[in-house]
């Protein structure tokens, strides 16, 4: 593979056709077709094996795309990426399409935790992780939400306190998808506890995999068990590793769950053009019906007709939401629209599944169309809870899109100690 | 900004219409139109014919034009103004008969007239279905014209129109035709309607007789024209519902500010701040649907009738349950004939009803993927 230089030696820029060329052909010279099918997350069966052998292949791929002059197209030079603009990244994602591609280094090892370590991350810190990570040697997980509370993430309870020159961490993190098979944990501690809640934390990275911390995976309604816990005990780590200023990591997390919220349109990720992120299962109503021979019927038909409608309408509203940004007809905060959109349609198509598959939604044989209706309807929650729930949407969007006025709260303005965190004992 | 994706010139001749429909159908006057027999002004409606309502589906050298080379999405402005000040006037029905005429080498009187605003016309269209569409009037070859049975319910302005498109079962073609509303045998009976401003009618034709130079189109051959001119039809139903929407729906945002109880605006309780982000998702995703469906049926794209269906089932269902939502959240005054709110809800519900129910459209659409899948398969 004759790797080629991205910008000439007096600094100017590939141009976007040159470096077309250059991705397609490696691209096609290099990389297996493939289905996005085929790379979809769940597609295990519960296999540990599977599952490894998958990751062991994205990390060489990435590595792979390291050595070619694919890695970090918008990462600087000096750590590792190309120094390219989301222009390249945006032909990257054209050509790449259709083609194997390590995508289970996107998220969220690159987009947010590399993006994160690149804006806040110190010079030293940024020389040994960045390029470790571009050349998949680094898997990141983020330590953000705990089990104390879900929306609530400045909230945080996991603590930290100094040390001399380290800090000794305890508490708990959830919702870290395949902590198990991954390498280090950003995570967002309680440093101050004198103080309003937003005005106590610090952001720390820590290898996962070490004493101190106990990674247990946990069992969704549907058998899935690609997210887990962790347990972090006396876990000690240097100031060093401290990312950002102490009691400062607000800022750090405002802009960390900013490149969350950016995922797909990131700079940073690697997207194929045309990968669908969060399957609506409007399919599945069809399929049902076609299995029961009953597409003829009109109630079937009126399923079926509900769920592709808003799969359409679905699609369209988060580009309509983009573009109203952009424009300035709807507020920042607005992407909370398609969220919330995204999640009520979801759980409706699942209903509607449900519905379909009739008494097949009590018990069924083999894996075959019907055989999804009644799981994924018992998992229906995980479309308007993960990734924050609908009611925290609908909060964002009454009170920062149509600027109604704020929920109460009382966790403002007063030391985080003081703030209410459960039932008080004895009522 | 009010929509998104418009040209300069397109956002201008938005605000023309705009600011026409503003000053020359406020509220009071659409109130005052009630027990008016058309519902609307002949002069009001030649003035927007001046500013290019009726022009737009019509190519140049017929004496159209539109604003920015696609007529289609250019008279979705025009909708989503009427729909937003709940605007009297035949426009869609207007539209889709001078769309069909200007494709016609004949009939140049009609369409001048149309184009001109001097008269309007009406469509004696099919019953949308899940399978398509079924002609509700037959015609019958007989000497070199032909003879016409049959009843089409709910033609809009039929009684102002000069002329009707009629599109008929002939044999196991479509055939459409030109009829002059004095024909013989053709009778035109009001019906009633939760519209204040349009007006619908029954028209019976009785062994009309027209000869064969009023076909529009080929005779046997006009399913694919039909087909067309659903789409437009639908395109116009579905932004006059979004723009009605909107304006529904700032209403009552505007009300939960300005309405106190308990001592709160009616802004500050979350259980109402959650309907309005609900109706607010409902209101983006009718936006969103209605440009991408009118674009596509603009193109003549192979998915437009899938996403036009969409549009009609998508913005029927949750327009009437936004327009509702608002009615119920301004409490007693919202179900009072002194307030603004229900002229909004009035068009929304008529719009629902025309073209196929949002339980049509779902099923049409269930009907074109399996047909699809059949094409693939």
């Amino acid at each position: 593979v004759s790797v080629l230089r991205a910008e000439d030696d007096d600094g100017t820029l590939e141009d976007l056709d040159s470096f077309r060329h250059r991705a397609r052909a490696y691209i096609r010279a290099n990389l297996r077709p493939m289905a996005a099918e085929e790379m979809r997350w769940d597609r295990f069966g519960g296999s540990e094996e599977l599952e490894l052998a998958a990751i062991a292949r994205d990390r060489e791929l990435q590595r792979q795309l390291f050595d070619a002059g694919f890695a970090g197209l918008c990462f600087p030079r000096e750590y590792g990426g190309q120094g390219l603009t989301p222009a390249h990244q945006r032909v990257f994602n054209e050509e790449i399409a259709g083609y194997e591609y390590p995508s289970r280094v996107q998220c969220p090892t690159l987009v947010p935790c590399a993006a994160v370590i690149l804006e806040f991350g110190t010079e030293e810190q940024k020389r040994q992780h960045l390029p470790a990570i571009l050349r998949g040697e680094e898997l990141w997980m983020q330590f953000l939400s705990e089990p104390s509370g879900g929306s609530d993430v400045a909230g945080a309870l996991t603590t930290a306190v100094r040390d001399g020159d380290q800090w000794v961490l305890n508490g708990s993190k959830v919702w870290t998808t395949g902590a198990w098979w991954s390498d280090w944990g950003l995570c967002l501690a309680r440093t101050n506890w004198d103080v309003p809640k937003h005005r106590g934390l610090t952001v720390f990275m820590l290898p996962i995999h070490q004493s101190g911390i106990e990674v247990h995976r946990i069992e969704m309604l549907n058998g899935s068990r690609e997210f887990c816990q962790e347990f972090i005990t006396d876990v000690v780590v240097p100031d060093s590793d401290r990312v950002g200023d102490v009691d400062d990591g607000w800022t750090v997390g405002t802009r960390w769950m900013f490149h969350e919220r950016m995922l797909f349109s990131s700079p940073y990720l690697t997207n194929p053009v045309g990968t669908t992120h969060g399957r609506m299962h409007s399919r599945d109503v069809y399929d049902i019906a076609c299995a029961q021979g009953r597409t003829d019927d009109p109630s079937m038909r009126d399923l079926v007709g509900e769920a592709r409608m808003l799969e359409l309408v679905s699609n369209e509203v988060a580009k309509h939401v983009t573009e109203s940004i952009r424009t300035g007809r709807l507020s920042d905060q607005a992407a909370a629209i398609v969220r919330l959109f995204k999640g009520t349609a979801t759980a409706r198509i699942m209903d509607l599944a449900y519905e379909a598959a009739g008494a097949d939604g009590a018990a069924w044989t083999g894996d075959g169309a019907s055989s999804q209706g009644a799981i994924n309807w018992i998992m229906r929650a995980g479309g308007t809870v993960g990734g924050g729930t609908i009611e925290m949407a609908r909060n964002v969007i009454a009170e920062r899109v149509l600027s109604m006025p704020r929920e109460r709260t009382l966790d403002r303005d007063v030391p985080f100690r003081d703030v209410p965190r459960g039932r008080p004992s004895g009522s | 900004v009010t929509l998104v994706g418009l040209s300069d010139d397109q956002e201008f001749f938005r605000q023309t219409t705009e600011r026409f429909l503003a000053e020359l159908v406020p509220p009071d006057t659409i109130r005052a139109l009630r027990g008016d027999p058309a519902g609307f002004d002949p002069s009001y409606w030649r003035r927007g014919a001046e500013l290019g309502w009726t022009s737009l589906l019509v190519d140049e050298e017929r004496g159209g034009g539109t604003i920015s080379g696609q007529g289609l999405v250019d008279l979705r402005l025009v909708a989503y103004e009427f729909g937003h000040h709940a605007a009297p006037g035949p426009l869609a029905v207007t539209n889709v008969v001078a769309a069909a005429l200007g494709q016609q080498p004949t009939a140049d009187e009609v369409l001048a007239a149309l184009l001109s605003g001097e008269a309007v016309a009406s469509w004696c269209m099919p019953v949308v279905t899940p399978d398509g569409w079924r002609p509700t009037v037959t015609a019958a070859g007989e000497g070199s014209g032909l003879v016409l049975h049959g009843t089409s319910r709910h033609v809009e302005s039929a009684a102002q129109a000069g002329h009707l498109l009629v599109t008929c079962q002939d044999g196991d073609g479509t055939t459409q035709v030109l009829v002059p509303t004095s024909a013989p045998g053709l009778t035109i009976t009001p019906m009633q309607t939760v519209e204040l401003t349009r007006r619908f009618f029954v028209v019976d034709f009785d062994g009309v007789r027209v000869d064969s130079g009023a076909t529009v189109g080929v005779r046997g051959g006009s399913a694919d024209d039909v087909e067309r001119q659903l789409q437009q039809y639908l395109v116009v139903l579905n932004a006059e519902s979004v723009g009605a929407m909107q304006a529904g729906f700032d209403m009552t945002v505007e009300w939960a500010f300005d309405r106190y109880t308990f001592g709160r605006p009616l802004a500050s309780y979350q259980a109402l701040k959650h309907r309005f982000a609900d109706m607010l998702s409902w209101l983006e995703g009718s936006h969103a649907i209605s440009a991408l469906s009118c674009a596509a049926a603009q193109q003549g794209r192979p998915d437009a009738p899938e996403l036009v269906s969409a549009a009609k089932a998508y913005i029927g269902q949750y327009g009437a349950a936004l327009l509702q939502d608002c009615v119920q959240l301004h409490g007693g005054i919202g179900v009072t004939f002194e307030h603004d709110l229900h002229l909004f809800l009035r068009r929304v519900t008529v719009d629902r009803a025309l073209g196929g129910t949002p339980a049509v459209h779902r099923q049409r659409i269930a009907v074109l993927l399996d047909e699809q899948e059949g094409a693939a398969a």
